[in-house]
């Protein structure tokens, strides 16, 4: 059997362990073998139990907007109305929505590329994913951002809009917020992979600054699972919120 | 099941992947533009998010090549969330109810 964690030996009981079983038997086998139960790299066992705990959070401000657009007496502002863009004289529902939506996508493409040819060992296309990656999430943000500028000054506050229940602007900033928030994190981060992997840091295994870490082409996966939640993130808001 | 190492999807699964996210994407967006209301409209939103959703993680994510512990651990939690929506809409619901009869005119 292949060793499960190249870079230290593997222990005596690794060793005698047959070939991992598959399906129910495998889970079982899994949970109560008195040794770890997940079969991969402790940074994306923790990445995804990270994930899980965001997915909490925001599915609590998703029910927390249901609340409100529920239980209000006032109408629901039309979001497709209220993020229309008028280009040429004509009103064009949602588009700078749609494009942006586009954008999340193609930057999560990129993204997956990037952790395939890390696996690959292929550094200089590695790093031209991430940056383009990088460069589509910022993107992303600065649209954000336009459409944050434009919905202020068209009187919109958490408190009050002109076009119907209160709630509405609370519940837009609070939530394309804290998304926003976590798409210019992920920019940081992947622009940090970037340059580590421009200088050779993951391939070489050297210790991060930070954490003392060495580097692998695991990690890359690791920022790829973040990255991809956030896009996953989008298409529960772009669907509860924009379109419903 | 090597961690570091194991068999990456080849190059057009992420492609076939990427152009369905595409294609679902625009789906939804006609949706919103084609005038469809009330249960047509909203299921078929709720249809294209919940395949898109499928996708990302599936493929994107790798959840396809991982091993049944990690996609229970991470897979079966959020459906305590369902639960919660439940409990939430019939809290909102009653809360409407309640505004409507006693505070407006």
């Amino acid at each position: 059997m292949a060793n499960p964690h190249p870079g230290r030996p593997m222990s005596p009981v690794e060793m005698t362990r047959s070939a991992p079983q598959e399906g129910m038997a495998g889970l079982v086998s899994d949970w109560s073998a008195e040794r770890r139960v997940f079969d991969i790299s402790w940074g994306k066992a923790m990445m995804w139990l990270f994930i899980l705990s965001d997915v909490f959070i925001f599915a609590c401000f998703l029910v927390g907007y249901m609340v409100l657009r529920m239980s209000t007496v006032d109408p629901w502002p039309d979001a497709s109305e209220v993020f229309a863009l008028t280009i040429a004289g004509q009103s064009i529902p949602l588009l700078l929505i749609a494009i942006m939506t586009f954008i999340l996508i193609s930057s999560s493409g990129t993204m997956a590329l990037a952790v395939k040819y890390g696996y690959a060992n292929n550094r200089r296309l590695t790093a031209v994913l991430l940056l383009v990656t990088a460069a589509l999430g910022a993107t992303f943000v600065g649209m954000q951002a336009f459409e944050w500028a434009m919905l202020i000054g068209e009187g919109v506050r958490p408190w009050e809009n002109p076009w119907g229940a209160a709630q509405f602007g609370a519940v837009f900033f609070l939530i394309t917020g804290f998304h926003g928030t976590h798409v210019t994190i992920g920019v940081i981060f992947i622009v940090i992979m970037a340059v580590k992997v421009m200088r050779g840091s993951l391939e070489k295994s050297r210790p991060g600054f930070l954490t003392g870490r060495k580097g692998n082409y695991g990690m890359i996966e690791s920022l790829g699972l973040y990255w991809h939640f956030v896009d996953l993130v989008w298409v529960f808001i772009f669907a509860f919120f924009y379109l419903w | 099941m090597d961690q570091d190492s194991h068999q990456q999807p080849e190059l057009r699964v992420y492609l076939r992947v990427w152009l369905w996210l595409f294609v679902l994407s625009v789906f939804s967006y006609l949706v919103d533009i084609s005038g469809l209301e009330g249960l047509p409209k909203w299921g078929l939103i709720t249809l294209f998010m919940l395949l898109k959703a499928g996708l990302i993680v599936a493929f994107f994510m790798h959840m396809a090549w991982e091993r049944l512990s990690i996609i229970y651990t991470v897979l079966l939690p959020p459906a305590a969330l369902l639960f919660l929506a439940v409990l939430m809409a019939l809290e909102a619901n009653y809360t409407l109810i309640s505004r409507l009869s006693l505070f407006t005119s």
